[in-house]
């Protein structure tokens, strides 16, 4: 049910895609299908449209809306195609159910969002949010994001992302109303803030080492990427002046004129081609991006695992001082200090009932810790578990699409020479003629 | 008191004629050209509208000029009885100054020289002679440039090791135009160039003009006599439009290659970077990291040949065009002879038969010198291709080896 009540409409990008379409959408997107979710339906981000509305503080804006398709699995199967389910989604509705995620599977590597702002751009590429290209490439993120969210192991079978994919209105308070924003200011608040554990996991500080190493190469490769780009352009973009300048060259010569015609289109045509070729490699770019960002929601995780030891220390550490205390109490030597302790000593010994409250508390308190520690400590165990295998499904992941995006940037590179190869051979042809 | 003579030399300056400023040797003037588009989006378009000459020129005008058949001497490498090469400079130092000379080796069976073999040393004020010795003896032919006398960038450059290779090579391909030409070669200068011992050299010099440049001289003489409002023969008229078209075309094409080669090589300074940060990147990963430290010499390999495509466009191309302007800029200057002496000149056919012969010169000589533009490219991609095809190979029987980590 798509609400395209709005005035000003402008649709970007392809409609209605075919079975086989859908497919090759997959295909691109590097997912793997038959897991959780996606055996059940297919899923798409078939379009995009521009809306002009009010925000919350009442001036106009123009933003960008996402059409969500959804279609049962064995209906396209069948051949039937009936017409999806369809609605209408801003990013930031993206971005919020990101963040539910976030707090709500914290042992999980959430998949990232395309980016908000174009970075990483070369001269020619906008770095306009409304920019028609940027839109698409979006577009393509998005459904990347929603169909890798998909054929997650525990993800998928979220029902607040369900509802996303299906349910248009309301969906905003649904997610509001399970609480995960206070859930989540303390635990991200805590996540910015530094604190030492004593004995982290190791492989969870290698981990979080190399999501930092990864983060910083992937930045790295995609600006040396970006410079390049925008050189290789200038290079080929010069050529056209020869296109110009044999052209013109060509008509005040009789013997020379045809062949100097003839390489002059050649010369224009390889100055054209450059478009193409970086557009593709654009793709490339996009993929490697994907994966700066997952390096990201990598090193969240490890923090998370740090922040559960943290408490669990800070639990057994509060614990094994309320021992000494009671320990102290019942002895009456005083080895750890306390100002009450001191002011205790110097103003006068407690009363023997005062002192007897004090070890009820005590003991209460101890059980209570004891609990505690165990809960933590549970939690713990159970963290590290669940984190380390989706971790090490991550893992995979990556090592096989990165392999895949280096194959597709060699199979471009290829593509780029022989055309250059072609190009030239034309043009030496016409050079033979004059 | 003769006429100027054109002199495409620095240190004689004045001429009465405006010389364009190019030929004084200074680097060509590469900025901010407003006839090279490059950034922006819609240039794939051919602007076939062509400059400002007049509309004639596209009829026929040159054409005629080009169709004049002419008992053409075909210098075919067969019947070629003279070879000059130019080489293995070396410098010089006395009290006032530091000079570079060329050994001038001459091999040939012509009956006039006394032996069929000569080795001589010379320096570029010597080929600045001859040039000018076979201008004046032949005002309306076209003499083939010499390379510019300094490079404007400071004296020190004279002594770069490019540089004297790119000099070198240039008057290389001076005196081989000398020796083709079928007038210029049996000039007594040419020979007493190629074959004079350096005393012998410097006294010829101090003589006067010879028999030959009297005669031009003479010619000189008349025709400031005889100066006037005359009807220039159209067929000249039409060959100074055509060096004015060509020289600005030539110019053009000059001034592209060396943005060509400007972008190339900033091109490959980024390129530089990209093998090294995959290298970096390999060292984070375990499966990954072979296939990353492949791609990155992959990408060192193209960079390696970037360079050698580029080293070649300057080497080359660049020359080639080069030598072009500054015949276009001779040719150009012919426009001030044109007086009575184009009467007696048109009138024993040479200057036409010259320019003939000069245009099928340029035509062969830019042919070849595109061509091998072309091929050298061709080479440039074919290289890379084959470099990233066996990075694919590697990867194709890695997957085969492991048993293949697809895994859908």
């Amino acid at each position: 049910m798509a609400d395209s009540g709005s005035e000003e409409i402008a649709v970007i990008g392809n409609t209605d895609l075919t079975p086989s379409e859908s497919e090759n959408n997959l295909k691109n997107t590097m997912v793997e299908k038959g897991t959780s979710l996606l055996k059940m339906m297919e899923i798409s981000v078939a379009e995009a449209e521009k809306r002009t509305g009010k925000n919350a503080v009442n001036m106009q804006e123009t933003y960008t809306v996402y059409l969500i398709e959804t279609r049962p699995v064995d209906a396209a199967s069948e051949g039937t195609n009936p017409v999806p389910d369809s609605l209408w989604r801003r990013y930031s509705e993206f971005e919020l159910l990101r963040n539910y995620l976030l707090v709500t599977y914290p042992f999980s590597v959430v998949p990232p969002l395309p980016e908000k702002r174009a970075e990483f751009v070369w001269h020619k590429l906008s770095a306009d949010n409304m920019d028609p290209d940027f839109v698409e490439r979006r577009r393509v993120g998005l459904e990347n994001f929603l169909l890798r969210v998909a054929s997650h192991p525990d993800l998928s079978s979220d029902k607040i992302f369900y509802s996303f994919l299906t349910e248009e209105n309301g969906w905003k308070e649904t997610v509001f109303e399970t609480g995960f924003q206070a859930k989540a200011d303390s635990r991200l608040k805590a996540l910015n803030a530094t604190f030492r554990v004593k004995n982290p996991d190791k492989r969870f500080a290698e981990m979080k080492h190399y999501g930092d190493e990864l983060q910083s190469v992937i930045s790295q490769l995609l600006r040396v990427r970006a410079r390049a780009a925008d050189r290789l352009y200038g290079v080929y973009k010069v050529h056209g002046n020869y296109g110009r300048v044999f052209s013109e060259w060509s008509a005040i010569e009789k013997e020379m004129g045809d062949g100097l015609q003839s390489a002059g289109h050649h010369m224009d045509a390889y100055a054209a081609s450059v478009d193409d070729i970086l557009e593709e490699e654009e793709h490339y770019a996009d993929q490697l991006k994907e994966y700066l960002f997952y390096a990201d929601a990598l090193r969240a995780v490890c923090r998370k695992h740090e922040l559960t030891q943290y408490e669990l220390e800070m639990a057994a550490q509060d614990l094994t001082s309320k021992k000494q205390q009671r320990e102290e109490l019942a002895t009456g030597t005083i080895r750890t200090f306390s100002l009450k302790g001191m002011t205790s000593k110097l103003f006068g010994q407690e009363t023997p009932e005062q002192r007897e409250a004090k070890v009820k508390m005590l003991e209460t308190q101890i059980e209570e810790g004891e609990e505690l520690v165990k809960e933590r400590n549970t939690e713990c165990e159970e963290f590290v578990k669940s984190a380390w295998v989706d971790i090490e499904r991550f893992k995979e992941q990556k090592d096989h699409d990165l392999r895949e995006a280096l194959i597709s940037y060699a199979i471009m590179q290829i593509s780029m020479c022989k055309k250059g190869i072609q190009v030239w051979n034309n043009a030496k042809e016409c050079f033979s003629k004059m | 008191m003769s006429a100027s003579v054109v002199d495409n030399t620095v240190s004689s300056g004045n001429s009465s004629v405006a010389i364009p400023t190019d030929i004084s040797g200074q680097i060509l003037d590469l900025d901010e050209d407003d006839d090279l588009e490059v950034f922006s989006k819609d240039t794939s378009t051919t602007q076939t509208d062509g400059s400002s000459f007049n509309a004639s020129m596209q009829t026929s005008p040159a054409s005629m000029i080009n169709q004049y058949k002419f008992e053409e001497e075909e210098e075919d490498a067969d019947t070629k009885d003279i070879f000059v090469t130019v080489d293995n400079p070396e410098s010089h130092v006395t009290a006032i100054e530091t000079y570079i000379t060329y050994r001038v080796e001459t091999k040939t069976t012509r009956s006039e020289f006394d032996s069929s073999e000569f080795e001589v040393r010379r320096r570029y004020q010597d080929f600045l002679w001859l040039k000018g010795r076979l201008e004046e003896a032949h005002p309306t032919l076209i003499v083939h440039p010499l390379p510019e006398k300094f490079v404007m960038k400071g004296m020190v450059e004279r002594f770069n090791e490019d540089f004297i290779e790119t000099r070198r090579r240039a008057l290389h391909k001076f005196l081989n135009k000398i020796a083709e030409h079928p007038i210029f070669s049996s000039s007594e200068d040419f020979k007493i160039f190629l074959t004079a011992g350096s005393g012998e050299l410097t006294s010829h010099k101090k003589q006067g003009p010879g028999f030959l440049s009297r005669m031009g001289e003479t010619v000189k003489a008349v025709a400031a006599a005889v100066r006037g409002v005359r009807n220039r023969p159209q067929e000249f008229t039409d060959m100074q439009e055509y060096a004015e078209a060509f020289s600005q075309k030539i110019s053009s094409l000059d001034k592209v290659t060396q943005r060509i080669v400007r972008e190339q090589k900033e091109y490959l300074e980024e390129l530089k970077e990209c093998g090294p940060t995959y290298a970096l990147w390999s060292q984070s990963e375990q499966e990954l990291a072979e296939p990353l430290k492949n791609v990155a010499g992959c990408v060192d390999n193209c960079c390696k040949e970037t360079e050698e495509q580029v080293k070649h466009l300057n080497d080359h191309l660049i020359p080639v065009l080069h030598e072009y302007v500054l015949c276009a800029d001779t040719l150009k200057m012919r426009d001030e002879l044109d007086k009575a002496e184009d009467r007696l000149e048109w009138a024993n056919n040479a200057l036409k038969t010259d320019w003939t012969r000069w245009q099928k010169v340029m035509r062969t000589d830019l042919r070849s010198a595109f061509i091998d533009t072309a091929e050298r490219n061709v080479s440039y991609y074919e290289k890379c291709l084959a470099v990233w095809e066996s990075f694919l190979q590697s990867q194709r029987t890695d997957a085969e080896g492991n048993g293949n980590v697809d895994s859908s």
